[in-house]
């Protein structure tokens, strides 16, 4: 039972990251909002993989009639960190070299490109 | 070497070869900088031929399947995983290698142009990294077999497409495009990983092939499936989702958004082959195939309606390509429409489907034609604005020449190949509904006009002061275009033989589901 | 070689659109056949009558882009007016953009 709570945690924080996304100005808290989205879906990835009094799967010495966990969802999970990184790190560069020129990280003057 | 050592392991090499001249590109670069644009043109080519001879492999046994990993004839389950595929695979069927063949052609043109018109800019090196970066990610979008194979190659895709867009950069504006790209398109993809979660927890797999042997039509699934057109359709560029598609490729250089148009199609791809491979057996209704084609309408006609009033030649172009993916949609949503119903599916839907497939590739060749003229133009002359420009076919005849084929192409005049294609689409679609043919003639119409303006206020007229030292191109250049004119003008004489050879078995691949899943699911190679 | 595509209603062959080029040219030819052959070029005979006025430079009368299409844009200009302020150019409206649209597809797949 314990384990749903985390999918509950899971809607809160998408739904926190979007309200961030859409409702701040700042370019950095938006960023900050991707990074939270993030978060909630790496959360929700760890939680599917989590069984009850399950083990690490390493078969060395491992008590038999054990219920292993399948790596697989944390093997996900960490190359999404590794991709969120990345995206987060070039995102504020793209906020750098905008606040250099226009002077402003405010999304409704970032806004030369339109119609 | 082993030639068979060789072509067993092409869907390993179709990835490990851009990556490594990535990496070796910036050593040439510190070292032996002379070289280093050969040697990128040298790996871009190298890679072009491998994706060609993958997809002639796949085109005659069927489909190939590859177990990263493993000694070949390995099976793709593991005897002792419980009818699981552990391992990461690629399955290339037809869809894939016939995206495979156009992302092979457009890169090797791309290449071809970004030497020649960023030469002068700086840190070329790592430039043209990302650009082998990119093309790596769009072949592994286009031929693997794991949803989360998938959406890494996505995310490459659109990280490698962003840094390209912002690296020379035109004040803070290329900036201002890729950040727009960027965040919107993390967030689809997000959308894509949270779907892709979903989906392994009800079917504890990653793998297309089990999921789509499992699955049944859940409301969890119908979120699941909504998620995956949505996160698709932002990279793909889909009205609702289109718009960061114009800011971004209106701010990038020319080569770089021909390559995006590229790249956006994977996102097609990736939104087919969920439609079809993996949801294809559980439609019940034709509610989603009306949501394609709803969404198909809708970006032709927005699309080019925006693009009518554009003063920035580039974004005009980007609006079309918004437009042009409309037709796309609109074939493969009528066919998706009709599935499952076989007496439609013979009287049109089979024709829809080849006709909107035909479009990809024709799309392709034609509008990464005009992107990479309007470069060659801006390459020259530094403008952007249709209202500056004026009287340059004067100057850059082989330029226009290849701007008209291009333009003519997009318009869907014959002979060239967008009419071929647009043929089968509108008569297809009559079949099914009259209205939506006619709304895609009127864009048709609309687009012609809209190439008239450009043609016109850019190479016609008076020959103006201010171009008088504008020259043209450098051959390099000019052997880009030449190369996707050239299969702009050979799919346009032979539709017959394009249709046979390359389309058909990829309607078939889509329609049939069975074997697909059956690729994976039937034994090793 | 060139062959003939199907469409299941009609079919196409871009042989006879060539052949009406290769005709089309040859009219053409034969029409600029019948023109004088001593035509010299560049005299006052050829020079525009623009009552009493010098012609203006090649340079002023080139016809640019923002000519063209405004009647267009201007009869449509109740689409228009609505059509292009969404493209705002602000990243949260896209974003929100996004989220209606997934919304709304939502809806669409479970109610119909």
């Amino acid at each position: 039972m314990i384990a749903n709570y985390s999918f509950v945690a899971v809607a809160l924080l998408i739904g926190i990251s979007f309200a961030i996304i859409l409702l701040k100005r700042n370019m950095i808290k938006m960023i900050m909002g991707l990074g939270i989205l993030e978060g909630a879906v790496n959360l929700f990835l760890v939680s599917l993989g989590y069984r009850e009094n399950g083990i690490a799967p390493i078969f060395t010495s491992a008590p038999a009639d054990m219920t292993m966990v399948m790596p697989t969802v944390q093997a996900l999970t960490l190359t999404n960190i590794v991709i969120g990184v990345a995206t987060t790190a070039l995102m504020l560069v793209f906020v750098m070299f905008i606040h250099k020129k226009y002077g402003t990280i405010n999304a409704n003057e970032i806004r030369r490109l339109r119609e | 070497m082993n030639a068979e050592l060789f072509f067993t392991n092409l869907p390993a090499l179709l990835i490990a070869m851009p990556l490594f001249g990535a990496f070796l590109t910036p050593i040439f670069g510190r070292f032996l900088p002379k070289i280093r644009d050969a040697w990128v043109i040298l790996i871009s080519f190298a890679t072009s031929v491998v994706a060609q001879l993958l997809a002639a492999q796949v085109y005659i046994n069927g489909y190939v399947m590859y177990v990263f990993g493993a000694a070949p004839g390995t099976s793709a389950i593991p005897i002792d995983s419980g009818g699981i595929p552990l391992r990461i695979l690629f399955n290339i069927d037809a869809f894939g290698a016939f995206m495979l063949v156009s992302t092979a052609i457009v890169s090797f043109a791309v290449i071809l142009h970004l030497t020649i018109s960023q030469q002068k800019r700086s840190s070329l090196s790592e430039f043209y990294a990302l650009y082998l970066l990119l093309v790596a990610g769009i072949f592994g979008m286009v031929s693997t077999g794991d949803m989360f194979n998938f959406f890494v190659f996505l995310e490459i895709n659109s990280i490698s497409a962003s840094a390209l867009i912002a690296y020379h950069r035109n004040g803070a504006l290329a900036a201002e495009g890729a950040l727009k790209y960027l965040i919107v398109n993390t967030v689809g993809g997000l959308m894509i990983l949270f779907a892709i979660g979903l989906l392994y927890s009800q079917y504890n797999s990653l793998n297309m092939a089990i999921i789509s042997q499992n699955i049944s039509l859940t409301t969890l699934n119908l979120l699941t499936l909504v998620l995956f057109i949505a996160g698709l359709a932002t990279k793909a560029g889909i009205v609702p989702f289109h718009l960061t598609t114009p800011d971004a490729y209106s701010v990038a250089p020319s080569g770089v958004t021909t390559l995006m148009i590229v790249a956006s199609q994977a996102g097609l791809y990736g939104m087919f082959r969920i439609l079809f491979s993996v949801y294809g057996g559980v439609f019940t209704s034709v509610i989603v195939g009306w949501i394609v084609i709803i969404l198909g309408v809708l970006s032709m006609f927005i699309g080019v309606t925006m693009a009518i009033p554009q003063k920035d030649i580039k974004r005009l172009l980007s609006y079309h390509a918004i437009s042009q993916t409309g037709y796309m949609l609109l074939g493969v949503g009528v066919a998706l429409a009709v599935l499952g119903d076989v007496t439609l599916i013979d009287s049109f839907g089979n024709m829809a489907m080849k006709g909107g497939l035909f479009h990809i590739i024709n799309h392709a060749m034609y509008k990464g034609l005009l992107f990479l003229t309007v470069g060659a133009v801006i390459y020259r002359t530094g403008v952007w604005d249709l209202n500056k420009m004026g009287g340059l076919g004067h100057k850059m005849k082989w330029t226009m020449i290849f701007f008209l084929i291009g333009a003519l192409a997009i318009a869907g005049i014959p002979p060239f190949n967008g009419f071929a294609s647009k043929l089968m689409i509108y008569e297809s679609t009559f079949a099914f509904n009259p209205i939506i043919a006619i709304i895609a003639m009127v864009v048709s119409i609309l687009t012609l006009a809209s190439f008239m303006k450009v043609f016109h206020s850019v190479f016609m007229g008076p020959e103006l002061l201010e171009y008088a030292s504008v020259r043209e191109v450098p051959r390099r250049m000019l052997a880009s275009m030449a190369i996707l004119a050239m299969f702009v003008i050979a799919f346009g004489f032979v539709p017959d033989l394009v249709v046979d050879m390359l389309i058909t078995p990829v309607a078939e691949s889509l329609f049939n589901q069975g074997q697909y899943i059956h690729s994976i699911l039937g034994g090793g190679l | 070689m060139i062959g003939t595509l199907a469409t299941g209603f009609g079919f196409w062959n871009p042989l006879m659109w060539i052949i009406v080029i290769v005709v089309a040219i040859f009219f053409s030819w034969l029409l600029w056949k019948l023109g004088e052959t001593n035509y010299e070029g560049n005299i006052w005979q050829t020079a525009p009558y623009l009552s009493g006025n010098d012609e203006p430079e090649k340079e002023a009368i080139h016809i640019r882009a923002g000519n063209m299409y405004w009647g267009f844009t201007k009869a449509l200009s109740v689409y228009y007016d609505h059509l292009i302020p969404l493209h705002s150019g602000i990243v949260s409206d896209y974003i929100s953009w996004f989220l209606i649209g997934v919304v709304v597809l939502f809806m669409v797949v479970i109610l119909v």
